[in-house]
This record gives C-alpha cells, structure tokens and sequence, in this order.
C-alpha cells in the first residue's frame, strides 16, 4: 500500500499543545516539510520565541533554542554569524516581534542578516491570555483593551512586512493568511522559497502569516475565519512586499 | 616581550588569541577601544564577525546565539549598558551557557558620568537578573590581569558552562602598561555534547531555561547550585599583602587595591601592623582568608570606589567576629594613600 500521508520527517511524533484552530501547529508542519524537501533538517536551528509556541522546539527534529521575548532575531544573528553553514529559523509572534522585540527585528533586517523569520500574527497576546497587541485591530476587544482598540490613545496597527519591506537589504518579504486552501499552499511555497534563499546565502527572508487564535479572539475556529476574511485580512493586505536580489549593493 | 598596551586593548587582544573572534557591542565610554579594536582585528580573523548591535540587549543576547554553536564570543559594556544586558545574562545561567562579558564600570547612578567607579559590584555579584543564578566575577587591577584574567573568563565560561563576567573599573579600561601576551591561549573544552550546529547523524539538541513544573524547575535549580557550590571550592582567587602579622586588614579589589598597598606601606612606616586582602574572584568571594584573619585582626576596612558594596560580602565573611569599617568615594575620585591612611588611624 502506498503511504500518501505521513509525518514529516523534521517534526517528531509529539502530538501539538496547542488550541483547536490555531494556527501554530499549521505552520510547525509546513516548516518541517518545507526542510524536509529542501534536505535542510540536518543544518537547521529554530529558535523558540516567548509565547505559546515557546514550546515550538518540542516538536521539531532539528537544533533547537529557546530565546527571551522579542529577542530571537539577536540570537538568530548570533548563531548565524558564528555558524553560517547552518539554517536559523526565528519563529515568532506578534507581541514578540512587533513590541517586545522591534529593534531586533528592524536591525536584523536592516544588516541583511542571512536567516528566515516566520512571524505569526494573529493580532493578540496568546500565551499571556489575550491582551492588546500591537498588531491589534482598531476597535478589536481584548483583555487590555476590553471597549475595543481605541486609536485615539492605543494608536494604529503595525504594519511590519510593509515597514521592513521600506530597508533596502531584505531579499524577501511575503504575508500570507491560514484562511483557505489556496492561502495555505501559498504559505507553504512562502516559507519554502525563504529557507530556499537563505540556503543560497542570499539574505534575510520574512514570512508574515496571519493565524487564527479561536480561544483568545473568544469564537470558535470557523468564527475565527470568518472574522479573519472579514476584518483582518483588509487591514493586512497579502502579498509579497519585497524580492530583491542584491538590493544592498545598488546605491 | 612585554609590549605597552592600553587596558581595554590589550583584553580585546587577549579576547582574540583566546580565540574569541565573535564580537558584539553597543559603543559607550569608558569602554569604546574594545569594539573599535575588535572592528579593526575581526575581519582579518578567520571566521571573525564584529557586529555593532542595536542595543546592549541585541548584544547579549547575539552572544547567547553565537555560544550555542560552541564558539567563544565576547561583549562589552559599561554601567548602563550592563543593567540592559541583565535579562540575557540570567537566561545565559539559566540556559547553562559559556559567556564572557567585559564590564568597564563608570560613575552612576542614572546617567551617571564617565569616570571610573567601582558602584556595579552589586549587579555583577548579587544577581542583578532574575532568579536563582550566579556568575563569576573577576577583578583585574592592572593591563596584565586584564588579559590574564579574560582568558581564565573564557576557561572558567567554558568548563563550567556559566557566564563570566571581567569586572574592571574605567581606570584599568584607559591606563596603559606593558603586558605579555601568548601568541594563542588553546581551548580544550569539547561542547559536542550540547552545542546547536544542526542534527547531523545525532538526535537534535536543546537550549532552553524553561521549567514549568515546580518540582522540576527546583530540581534544576539544586543541580545550578551544586556547580555554583563547586565553583566556590575549586575557583576562589585572592591575594594577600603583608597580612601575616596584620591587625588592620584593608580589603579592596581593582585599582583600590594598588592605592592600598601604598596605604599599607606607609602604616608599616607609622608601627602600625597593616595588611590587605584583594578578592580577584569576586564571585565567589574569598571568605576564608577573612575568616582566618579575623582571629588576629583588630578590625577590617573595606575600600572601594562606591558608596560601600563589597563591604558588606567583608561583613558576611567575618560575620561579627570583629569589627568591619568602609572608606570609599564616589563619583570617579579614586582614594589617595594619604586618605585610607587617614581612615585607618581614624578606627585606632
Ligand atoms: C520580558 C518579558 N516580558 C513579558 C513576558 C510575558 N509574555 C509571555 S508571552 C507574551 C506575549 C506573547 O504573545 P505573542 O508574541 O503574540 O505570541 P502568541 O502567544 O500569541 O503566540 C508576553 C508578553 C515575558 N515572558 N518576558
Ligand atoms: S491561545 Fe491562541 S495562539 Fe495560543 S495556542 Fe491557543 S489559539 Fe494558539
């Protein structure tokens, strides 16, 4: 019999902690097959940010570290500069990246650094229960912004693809949505062809995914879809915000 | 061949011939020469990268990215930076990792001043990050030690798998001297056991601090303070001076101890029968020879360059037995001989 489903051989056989309907465990796997079909297992360390995927190394077969909030890009940047043969994966959320850790996403960017980021946004606090992020929509109610995001006192959304997408020395820079089908194949080539350039040593490469977290937002996961398409989504239009090779060199 | 070096230098050097040849730092006076040397020797190293980071956050925690691999690398920073980098260090303890951070002390609190102080003994010695950690703190008081004390940080970071810090103050950063340094400083700690270069015919390693069960999280923590309980056996380091007969024993570490061996001579020259003990580790602090000492001393004198924070490790070490005074200045004045001998005669 031929097997036409099976786990990848980067992640291990551990079953996910994660909510019905997130999206973490999604994109775990698309990582893993994304190494395994590059032949990249052997090479790579992810690095397990501060939030609920701060167990992401419980699941997959490479070298893993955990790292402070908001600071995987640094350790990223470490661990690539001393072994640039390896393959370094920061995997991050939103509080993580787009609060705690904005200088060392912005510089890490900024310097070129030769690994791939995958930025989970799924526009709330998760692992402390719910708070405002700074991904948070406008009018969107969370456990810290419980009327709903006021942009008279709690600002704007972030927007980080466009605004890493504005430094001349990414190679990469895509958002992609979990909502559907054709989003999720589109997530996948993403995340693929940024661990593809990177093993080219071609530069920094970002994926933004928007993820739902059903249990924070308070609905269920096909509610949490719903509000994806009707509310997220406009406010973080997909696309590919940047692919340039060799950008630095120009000016 | 002794060579004329200045103190932030000649450590970057040492740095390099220990085979640190990562660097990562964010500039602040009084310790620019180090990333500015390092920028110049790096690119011509071998597999050498100097990286100004974004902040002294990005710089600790870029070195706790870069020891995961198993090779050496090296911060540095002064006063402020360091209260920055306190966070990574408790992960670095936390995560059992090998690192060395230079710490150059200058005037605080807040913004403070540029000139040298011996105030961040606390940060250094007493935590300063969260939890239950410890890391080795080494005081040079001259160019020399300076170097000789970074390769015993990266010897000590390596065979205990513990951060290492080289606490000196801006003097020691600025002055020059002449040093000897080895052409190299070979390492023979092997981290194949731990160390992430990706899973290549092995299963895949981890580097975390991450304990969320009670029981398991204080069981790791016993295992952190059986090393740190080894550590203080096997790593202590002081010097004695004219202590023999002392019934006054000044303490200073750092550059207060140089003024306080003149202090000490000129005592002698007075009849009084003075000595000093200079802690070179300041974690773990040497409290033996205190301990011996307050059998035949009068009284002790601590001396620092600080409104008085080693004094109180002089306190727990001689625990009451006699008593324990402190001279010390702020501000970036360093004491003279003629004050700590004043501050002598003053207890008699
Ligand atoms: C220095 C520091 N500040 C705050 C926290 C608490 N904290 C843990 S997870 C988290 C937010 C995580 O949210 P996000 O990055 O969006 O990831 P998610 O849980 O949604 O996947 C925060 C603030 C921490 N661990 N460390
Ligand atoms: S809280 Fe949200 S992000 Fe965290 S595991 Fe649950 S669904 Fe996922």
């Amino acid at each position: 019999m031929q097997k036409v489903f099976e786990r990848p051989k980067s992640l291990n056989d551990r079953p996910f902690h994660y909510c019905p309907g997130c999206g973490h465990g999604i994109v775990h796997r698309m990582i893993a097959e994304a190494l395994d079909e590059l032949g990249l297992q052997e090479r790579t360390v992810l690095i397990s940010p501060v939030g609920c995927s701060v167990f992401a190394y419980w699941y997959f077969e490479t070298d893993n570290v955990q790292a402070a909030h908001g600071r995987a890009p640094a350790v990223g940047t470490g661990l690539k500069r001393a072994n640039p043969d390896s393959i370094v994966i920061s995997y991050q959320g939103d509080g993580d990246l787009a609060s705690s850790g904005t200088a060392e996403i912005i510089h890490a960017a900024a310097r070129g650094e030769n690994f791939t980021v995958i930025f989970i946004n799924n526009a709330i606090y998760g692992m402390t229960g719910g708070q405002m992020a700074p991904t948070t929509l406008v009018g969107q109610a969370t456990s810290t912004s419980p009327y709903g995001r006021d942009p008279k006192f709690a600002g704007h959304p972030i927007h980080v693809s466009e605004m890493l997408a504005s430094l001349k020395a990414p190679r990469y820079i895509e958002r992609t949505s979990l909502n559907n089908v054709a989003n999720l194949t589109r997530t996948k080539r993403a995340i693929k062809k940024a661990l593809d350039l990177q093993n080219k040593g071609e530069g920094f490469t970002f994926v933004e995914v928007l993820a739902p977290c059903p249990t924070n937002w308070g609905v269920d996961p096909g509610e949490a879809i719903d509000w994806m398409e009707s509310t997220m989504m406009p406010e973080y239009p997909l696309g590919v915000f940047r692919d340039v090779k060799g950008a630095e060199v120009k000016s | 061949m002794k060579v004329l070096m200045k103190g932030n230098e000649a450590l970057s050097e040492a740095a390099i011939r220990a085979g640190a040849t990562l660097y990562f730092g964010y500039p602040i006076t009084p310790q620019n020469e180090i990333g500015e040397y390092m920028s110049r020797r790096l690119p011509m190293v071998p597999g050498g990268a100097y990286i100004q980071a974004e902040t002294e956050v990005a710089s600790i925690n870029m070195v706790y990215g870069a020891v995961c691999t198993g090779r050496r690398a090296l911060t540095s920073s002064s006063s402020p930076g360091i209260s920055l980098m306190m966070e990574g260090i408790s992960y670095l303890a936390g995560a059992e990792l090998p690192a060395v951070i230079v710490s150059i002390m200058r005037g605080g609190p807040g913004l403070g001043n540029i000139n040298p102080e011996q105030a961040d003994y606390f940060q250094a010695t007493k935590g300063g990050g969260h939890g239950s950690y410890r890391m080795i703190a080494l005081a040079p008081a001259s160019v020399q030690e300076m170097t000789d004390l970074t390769v015993l940080a990266f010897d000590l970071a390596d065979k205990y798998r513990n951060p290492v810090m080289v606490l000196a103050d801006g003097n020691l950063g600025q002055m020059m001297e002449p040093v000897e340094l080895q052409d190299s400083y070979p390492s023979t700690h092997d981290h194949s056991g731990w160390a992430l270069t990706g899973p290549k015919g092995r299963k895949g390693h981890t580097v975390t601090s991450i304990y969320l069960d009670a029981d398991e999280m204080e069981e790791y923590v016993h295992k952190l303070y059986r090393k740190y309980d080894e550590i203080e056996r096997q790593e202590t380091r002081f010097e004695e001076f004219q202590t023999e007969d002392a019934e006054v024993v000044i303490v200073a570490y750092g550059i207060v101890s140089r003024v306080v061996r003149s202090a000490v001579e000129s005592l002698r020259q007075d009849g009084i029968k003075a000595g000093m003990v200079r802690p070179i580790t300041l974690w773990p602090y040497p409290k033996a020879p205190l301990q011996r000492l307050a059998r035949q001393a009068k009284f002790f004198l601590a001396c620092e360059m600080s409104m008085g924070q080693m004094v109180e490790d002089v306190m727990l070490s001689v625990n009451g037995v006699r008593p324990v005074y402190f001279y010390g200045r702020s501000g970036g004045n360093v004491p003279t001989p003629a004050e700590v001998v004043a501050a002598v005669k003053q207890r008699m």
